[in-house]
């Protein structure tokens, strides 16, 4: 601590240089945190949600929907607790533009298995008693202006309603949140009865997209779902049981490609301008040897340099770094807003752990070549400009 | 009162490079239609010859600062190739779905339908659609219409050996004269009335397993590949089957879409016309061209939006390690600078010079960039899930209008890095610049 002040003197000796150094770092890491945030929102759902649930749908393909008859003899299988059911209904609000995951569930059992699903408990009631009852995330309510007691007209794409219309009065009884901000991503989702939409649909009454099934001991997930699936072996309507983090895995990977290469690509990205920083770093301590060379004279030891030299380009890298992940902080939700919510992401704590540490290794990275040379400085040749 | 006129000397240095910048990127034809007058200043008037003289002692000694003139060249190479790679994404995926499409012929889905997968005609429906009038005729006064079927299997992918989503589309007899662009590669079509299949050129890549001859089992029943097929667009990545057989084998008891040839540029209307009016029937009849360009517009704007976004940040990043390098090139020059100066030089050779070797490291960045770009990305096949829940198959189309959007980012990039060391050149007092060592 003794030396921040002759660091922080290195730091101010060529303040154009290391301002402009500085506001690239944070360039780089302001991308680096969106990024960060895109990968959270990613992979978040996996380890976060649903250890302890099976999603079992229809083995041929997910646009298979399965017997509403599976439920009873689900129950049956030993270790299963509860079981909810869902249909993917795929509606949009007044313009196709207008897309968010509309899905029917059975409310009470869904409710019950989705313990991340915060909603007051007057609402939840609501929800169950009411049959067009609808509840909607925190955010979608938000980007549509949504209260409790609108009504929401949904147009379908898929089911058309029994009148022959495509238009599906619901009433919104409640807004949820996500209980961790990971999960936020569900926040824009908006959940109906499925009693209304069974009874009202013009078509494939009696059956269910697919079932969500919570067991007691999430060590026994393979077994159940093994034990559900042979239940079903051989029938028409044959099944796929894995857990809630497998499926939603298993969605990610079939975009899979594209999320593949774009983080491929930014993540050169980020190593190029990082490395560039390097350079232009290396070239201020370069400058300085001479003066490096007079610290020595004065008697500061080989190590006192070597770490002088390591601590400003560490303290310069940081200072960039946080500054960038401060600004992506800050500029998500201008993005979130800008986007109309599609892409609200959050910015998770493991992404500033992440960038400090980047920050920190790539400040040592680029310090150490010239903190090494001017360690072994000769002080004669250093001082007279050899 | 001096400091004042400096303050609007810089204001409008400032407001002027930003207009530049704007011009370049919004309209680049115009500033290249002035550009020839750059040339011929450069080599007819003094100050020109001068600018040129200072530009070339200045690049002469780029060998000799490797390191910095490489900030320049690999930061701004970067911003393009990733900006060329991201939107050669876009265009790719793009041009597969529009090439799809055509104004010749139309599809005609339910009502609110916003994909084929999502949609459901009944037997009737069919029939009243393909008799409509609009709809184009063979030599035999047969309807050219396909009614379909589109289920999706789940067939592993080559690349991960995971499940993904494969489009299985039933067509009708009528297909290959409504799609007269597919042509068999090899083996011969299915056969109606079998369980036979063939395979698009894009799905034999991306997913194991369906090479001619293989078997696969679609809802249980076992299914024989009897060939492959080329269409250069979004059916591709799909695999087809007799339409009456899929829906039997998947028990459904209808069709999804009617996809038709329309008689003549008139056909559309009319057939909406009909359609509109048949109280029988709840329909949307659209070109194959608007439903295709509808399905890849909401991908290709993200893939856009992200690209530039991503450019942009780097791009700021890459600007000030460009200016950075060139204050030291001018802080290193400063006596030679300080000399040219004092032989009667003026500013404005310096400045021009300064900004030259700027935009010409950073052309050499931008053509780097875009280099990386085609032969990392030009053709490189992927897929991703697309509008029916299922794989679409795509390249990368690195396009000659992305390589020159890539040069136009460079230049901008480079003039902007330029722009404040080449004035602060212009400006170094020359009595102190030649006392320094």
């Amino acid at each position: 601590m003794k030396y921040l002040h002759l660091i922080w003197m290195g730091l101010r000796r060529k303040r154009t240089r290391t301002l402009l150094t500085l506001l690239s770092v944070a360039a780089a890491f302001a991308l680096f945190g969106l990024l960060d945030a895109v990968r959270v929102a990613f992979t978040a759902p996996q380890n976060l949600a649903g250890i302890d649930r099976l999603i079992v749908s229809s083995r041929f393909s997910i646009i298979q929907p399965l017997p509403f008859a599976h439920l009873a003899r689900m129950q049956a299988v030993p270790g299963v607790r509860e079981i909810a059911y869902a249909n993917w209904f795929g509606g949009v609000y007044q313009d196709p533009k207008n897309f968010f995951p509309t899905i029917a569930v059975s409310p009470q059992s869904f409710l019950d298995i989705h313990p991340e699903i915060l909603i007051e408990p007057g609402q939840r009631q609501a929800f169950i008693a009411t049959r067009t009852g609808t509840i909607v995330g925190a955010a979608l309510a938000e980007r549509f202006g949504w209260k409790v007691g609108d009504k929401i007209p949904l147009q379908a794409t898929i089911f058309p309603n029994k009148d022959g219309s495509i238009l599906w009065a619901l009433d919104l009884v409640g807004i949820f949140r996500a209980a961790q901000p990971e999960l936020r991503g569900m926040e824009q989702q908006l959940f109906f009865n499925f009693a209304y939409f069974d009874e009202a649909r013009e078509f494939g009454q009696g059956t269910v997209g697919w079932y969500i099934v919570k067991v007691d001991d999430p060590a026994q997930v393979d077994r159940i779902a093994l034990a559900i699936d042979r239940l079903f072996a051989n029938s028409s309507d044959e099944t796929k049981s894995q857990s809630e983090r497998d499926f939603q895995l298993s969605f990610a990977k079939q975009i899979g490609d594209i999320g593949l290469i774009v983080t491929a690509i930014m993540g050169a990205v980020f190593f190029a301008l990082v490395l560039l920083t390097g350079n232009t770093m290396a070239q201020a301590i370069r400058d300085r040897i001479p003066e490096l060379a007079v610290l020595k004279t004065l008697g500061f030891t080989h190590r006192l340099i070597l770490s002088i030299v390591l601590a400003e380009s560490m303290l310069l890298l940081v200072l960039g770094g946080v500054g960038g992940l401060v600004t992506a902080r800050l500029s998500l939700p201008v993005i979130s807003a800008a986007s109309g919510g599609q892409f609200d992401l959050p910015m998770a704590p493991q992404t500033w752990w992440l960038g400090t540490a980047l920050a920190l290794l790539i400040g040592v990275v680029v310090g150490l070549p010239p903190a090494l040379r001017a360690m072994r400085l000769s002080i004669v040749d250093a001082l007279s400009g050899r | 009162m001096r400091a004042f006129i400096r303050f609007l000397q810089g204001a409008g240095i400032t407001l002027a490079a930003l207009a530049a910048v704007v011009l370049w990127m919004s309209a680049p034809l115009l500033l290249l239609a002035a550009s020839p007058a750059l040339p011929a200043w450069l080599l007819f008037s003094r100050a020109g010859r001068q600018a040129l003289a200072v530009a070339a002692s200045g690049l002469s000694t780029v060998p000799q600062r490797l390191g910095g003139t490489s900030v320049i060249v690999v930061g701004i190479g970067g911003v393009v190739a990733v900006l060329v790679a991201l939107l050669s994404m876009a265009a790719g995926f793009e041009a597969t779905l529009s090439e799809s499409g055509s104004d010749a012929t139309a599809i005609v889905l339910r009502a609110g339908a916003d994909a084929e997968v999502s949609s459901g005609l009944e037997r009737a429906d069919v029939t009243l659609v393909a008799q409509a009038p609009g709809v184009a005729r063979d030599a035999r006064n047969a309807p050219l219409a396909s009614p379909e079927v589109v289920v999706i299997a789940n067939i592993p992918l080559r690349s991960s050996g995971t499940d993904a989503n494969v489009v299985v589309r039933g067509v009708g007899p009528g297909v290959w004269g409504v799609r007269p662009e597919v042509r068999m590669l090899a083996g011969r079509r299915f056969e109606p009335g079998l369980r036979e299949l063939v395979v698009g050129q894009g799905a034999l890549r991306q997913f194991s397993g369906i090479e001619p001859g293989a078997e696969i089992r679609l809802n249980n029943q076992s299914w024989r590949i009897v060939g492959t097929f080329a269409s250069g667009d979004a059916h591709d990545s799909e695999l087809w089957g007799d339409a009456e057989t899929v829906a039997t084998a998947y028990r459904r008891n209808g069709f999804q879409s009617v996809t038709l040839r329309l008689d003549g540029a008139q056909g559309l209307e009319r057939l909406r016309a009909a359609l509109d009016g048949d109280p029988r029937l709840k329909v949307d009849v659209e070109t194959t061209r608007e439903y295709y360009n509808k399905q890849s517009e909401q991908l290709t704007r993200m893939i856009r939006v992200l690209g530039t976004g991503v450019a942009v940040i780097m791009a700021i990043g890459a600007v000030f390690g460009a200016i950075n390098t060139m204050y030291a090139a001018i802080a290193a020059r400063a006596r030679e600078i300080a000399t040219l100066r004092a032989l009667g030089f003026t500013g404005v050779p310096v400045v021009v010079a300064v900004l030259l070797e700027s935009m010409l490291l950073a052309l050499a960045g931008g053509a780097l960039g875009a280099a990386i770009a085609y032969a990392l990305f030009h053709g490189y096949t992927v897929s991703t899930l697309g509008g029916n829940f299922s794989q679409v198959v795509f390249q990368f189309q690195v396009t000659p209008a992305l390589l020159l959007q890539g040069m136009q980012w460079a230049l901008g990039l480079g003039f902007i890095g330029g722009l404040l060391p080449a004035l602060r050149a212009a400006r170094i007092p020359i009595t102190a610049a030649l006392r320094e060592s």
